[in-house]
């Protein structure tokens, strides 16, 4: 196996409450929460009606008209915070390889706006069995296959090594990374634009989630919908979003005197085998996953300073992954401060892993952990310490952040400043 | 890489092709030149301009799996299943005997249970929310066959799936050697694609590059003067990927050894680079530490659209020289399977190894300006140790595996 390592050397962001990193960070250690009643569509036919939308143009951020015609929101989203990543990193691409530049992008479901809005028109409000093709737009097809975002990422930063949307539901954002880190430690890339977009927020996907019941009710209090790790809580916010790094390996980043925020010292994912949508409360595939990646660190359960939590705020998810980290990690467990950003961004879905990667170098950055809002009442079965409602200062060096999803994927990673996983 | 890096080799097929369902049926109709394309059954499409398919035949899902998995699962899921089954009983695998975490899963997807969207697209829009399936949320995403077959099958390990167009069924059984050389024992790869429904077809036909022929035999001509585009079809490929010492000590049977990868992705357009195909197969020979000359045939993309012909042709010369190489597609006979293609053309190469024979390119008669020793009219008998299949996706994405005899 190499020594090659892996850091990321730079960070782009949009969420809900802004775009851009900072607007990002600053959201979350204000404690702030971007969740409200939906406003891209009329939503009062639905059950749950709010969701953690972005005020994004994407003119204002640099894409062209064309750019903006083709694209999916999705797309835009990625493109833009690609951008920002490739800036913040300070890596000129122009004097690289291009085939040793590869592009890997989470997306749980790719398209759905695009194909939600143009399956109306081509069916006429779904009258027509034999939907007339004569209506679509030209760029449906970038609709169809998600592999288009990928391709857009490539093209906005000049990549042409490997290149793939990795599609494994709601932990798509750590496991493209995970892919990512496998490329470069391999040898098949020298740097990677990596990371995680989904912007989901339509009719198809509402109406799929209230069928399972997945999506909060709570439509009177959109701001306090989201409440991970809560007493009261009764489903996730849907969220929108994309993040996206650039990984290099440490010698080169060291060389290049690039400002490193942290390596990607361990990755492991592994399924529940059990349903699609179902999770034992044992957690035990979970605490696996988090096992394996804090191997691959080597680091003990000790050398976690900080957990970001996957937190969906649904019943079963909260007390999944509260026994998954007391299996993993033991008493330290109950000593290490555990927040889910959720409370605040709502759930992208395949983004928000890579949301919460991003959230926790921020955290290692500032030395301050961001906390998980709306947490009031205290659950039996969830009796960590979840950080409730504000920020706090907290050395940071080694985060742990999960992620956990629909077709049973488990996913940890360990974040770390690279002096500290040494070993 | 070390001499201890575990060698990853397949030990197991299991195929839902168009011209033919099953292994045994698939391999002996590709052998013989039958092909799989017809006017699409599955809805009338003589309201579009493009009419023909490859459709998998004689496909019963209620002979292969429960009814609970049949009312939430599309099409495609459905044979993706049924094709692990065979796959895994083909390696001789009883997945209950094997430790939960040893086995993963990776499939590619490019546009994952659509047909199944479609249905709930329509009664949402038509009838209302509240009458849309409680099994959308998971059958039409992309990672639906990835988490139906480790929930089928109680495997636990590492797995993934990866969306790059008609690459991605390479990307995926790269990504499962990869769990296989980082000590996972086996891991199901592959990938069973499937978007022939009306809406899929309004998708595809967007993308510009479906024929309109109505002629079966004359619609998909990948390499021939009268390229006018390709015919979609669905199915695809189950492998079942295993470590070599895993394979000895189970005394399984193997096909091949996967034992080279590389991809690219083509410049952005109007960036004045080369496209990046041929990278991708130096470094997939590289990988496999075999030159050029070790290459007995080659599976071509065989994308049937002129210029990326050409390109494909270019490539491949500008590696093995003109006339170099035997290249074939028998895709000819199935439509392209997006995803499903490559893996299926993986099986195909293994089997080309196994019986010593490269089935043929149907019904093209090549243009000879691409300097291609094409393998067209009746299969060529001869020995095969090494073969080379390629991949492209829509927007430049581009793979390449390198299979070889155990």
């Amino acid at each position: 196996m190499s020594a090659r390592r892996v850091v990321i050397t730079g960070v782009g962001v949009t969420a809900p409450g802004g775009v851009g990193t900072k607007n990002f960070w600053n959201l979350l250690s204000e404690g702030r929460t971007a969740t409200r009643g939906i406003t891209f569509f009329d939503p009062s036919s639905f059950r749950s009606r709010v969701a953690a939308e972005i005020d994004f143009d994407p003119e204002e951020h640099g894409l062209s008209p064309q750019e903006i015609r083709r694209m999916d929101r999705a797309a835009q989203l990625a493109v833009v915070s690609a951008r920002e990543a490739l800036a913040d990193s300070g890596l000129d691409l122009s004097g690289a390889d291009p085939h040793r530049v590869g592009v890997t992008l989470g997306s749980a479901v790719g398209a759905t706006m695009g194909l939600d809005q143009e399956y109306r028109v081509v069916s006429d409000g779904g009258r027509l069995d034999l939907v007339d093709h004569t209506y679509a737009v030209p760029h449906l097809y970038n609709y169809l296959v998600p592999s288009s975002f990928a391709a857009e990422v490539a093209w906005a930063v000049g990549a042409e090594g490997a290149t793939t949307v990795v599609s494994t539901g709601c932990t798509s954002g750590l496991d493209s990374v995970g892919h990512a880190v496998e490329l470069i430690r391999e040898g098949s890339a020298c740097a990677m634009v990596a990371g995680a977009t989904d912007a989901p927020i339509s009719p198809i996907t509402l109406a799929c989630f209230d069928a399972i019941k997945a999506t909060t009710p709570r439509n009177d209090d959109p701001e306090h919908a989201s409440r991970p790790f809560d007493g009261t809580r009764n489903g996730f916010v849907l969220g929108e979003g994309s993040a996206m790094f650039v990984l290099e390996e440490l010698e080169s980043a060291r060389a290049r005197g690039a400002h490193i925020y942290a390596e990607i010292a361990g990755y492991a994912s592994r399924c529940n085998a059990f349903h699609m949508t179902g999770l034992r409360p044992d957690g035990l595939e979970m605490a696996e996953a988090i096992s394996v990646a804090l191997d691959e660190a080597r680091l003990g359960p000790e050398g976690i300073d900080y957990i970001n939590a996957h937190g969906s705020g649904t019943k079963q998810n909260d007390r999944h992954e509260t026994a998954a980290f007391k299996k993993s990690l033991g008493d330290h467990a109950y000593r290490t401060p555990v927040s889910s950003i959720k409370s605040m961004v709502g759930h992208s879905l395949g983004a928000i892993g890579s949301i919460e990667i991003a959230a926790s170098v921020l955290a290692m950055e500032h030395n301050v952990v961001p906390p998980t809002a709306n947490l009031h009442t205290p659950d039996p079965e969830c009796d960590l310490d979840y950080v409730p409602l504000t920020a706090r200062e907290h050395r940071t060096d080694a985060v742990l952040t999960v992620g956990s999803g629909f077709g049973g994927f488990q996913s940890a990673m360990v974040l770390a400043r690279p002096e500290r996983s040494a070993a | 890489m070390s001499t201890s890096t575990p060698r990853t080799v397949v030990t197991g097929l299991g195929v839902a092709a168009p011209n033919g369902l099953g292994t045994a049926d698939y391999w002996a109709a590709t052998r013989s030149g039958k092909s799989g394309i017809a006017r699409i059954t599955r809805f009338d499409p003589s309201g579009y301009p493009s009419k023909l398919a490859g459709q998998v035949p004689g496909f019963n899902a209620a002979d292969h799996l429960p009814n609970r998995l049949l009312s939430q699962t599309d099409h495609m899921t459905r044979l993706a299943l049924v094709a692990t089954d065979w796959a895994l009983a083909d390696a001789g695998v009883d997945p209950t005997e094997v430790p939960a975490y040893d086995m993963g899963v990776v499939t590619a997807s490019s546009s994952g249970g659509f047909e199944f969207g479609q249905g709930e697209l329509q009664r949402l829009w038509s009838q209302g929310s509240q009458y849309v399936s409680a099994y959308q949320s998971f059958a039409w995403f992309y990672a639906v066959n990835s988490g139906q077959i480790s929930i089928r099958n109680g495997m636990k390990g590492p797995s993934g799936v990866v969306v790059s167009d008609q690459a991605g069924g390479l990307d995926a059984l790269a990504h499962a050697r990869r769990q296989i050389r980082k000590g996972t024992q086996l891991v199901v790869s592959g990938a069973i694609d499937a978007s022939i429904c009306p809406w899929g077809w309004a998708a595809q036909l967007a993308g510009g590059r479906l024929a309109t022929s109505e002629e079966p035999d004359r619609a998909y001509l990948p390499f021939d003067a009268a390229a006018r585009g390709h015919v979609p079809g669905e199915g695809g490929a189950i492998l079942i990927l295993e470590s070599d010492a895993s394979a000895a000590r189970r005394g399984a049977h193997v096909y091949g050894e996967i034992a080279g990868y590389g991809a690219t992705f083509d410049p952005a357009p109007g960036v004045g680079r080369p496209p990046g195909l041929r990278k991708a197969v130096e470094l997939a020979l590289a990988d496999a530490g075999v030159d050029a000359g070790d290459v007995d045939v080659v599976f071509a993309d065989a994308a049937a659209v002129p210029e990326l012909d050409r390109s494909e042709a270019e490539a491949i010369s500008a590696v093995f020289g003109p006339h170099g190489v035997p290249v074939t597609a028998p895709k000819t006979m199935t439509g392209r399977l997006y995803s499903g293609a490559a893996p299926l053309d993986v099986a195909t190469a293994l089997l080309a190894l196994r019986d010593g024979v490269v089935p043929a390119t149907t019904n093209v008669d090549p243009d000879l300006s691409y300097d291609l020793d094409l393998v067209t009219g009746e299969p060529r008998v001869t020995e095969v140790r090494t073969a080379l299949v390629l991949a492209r996706g829509h927007a430049g994405f581009n793979s390449a595996v390198v299979v070889r005899a155990a």
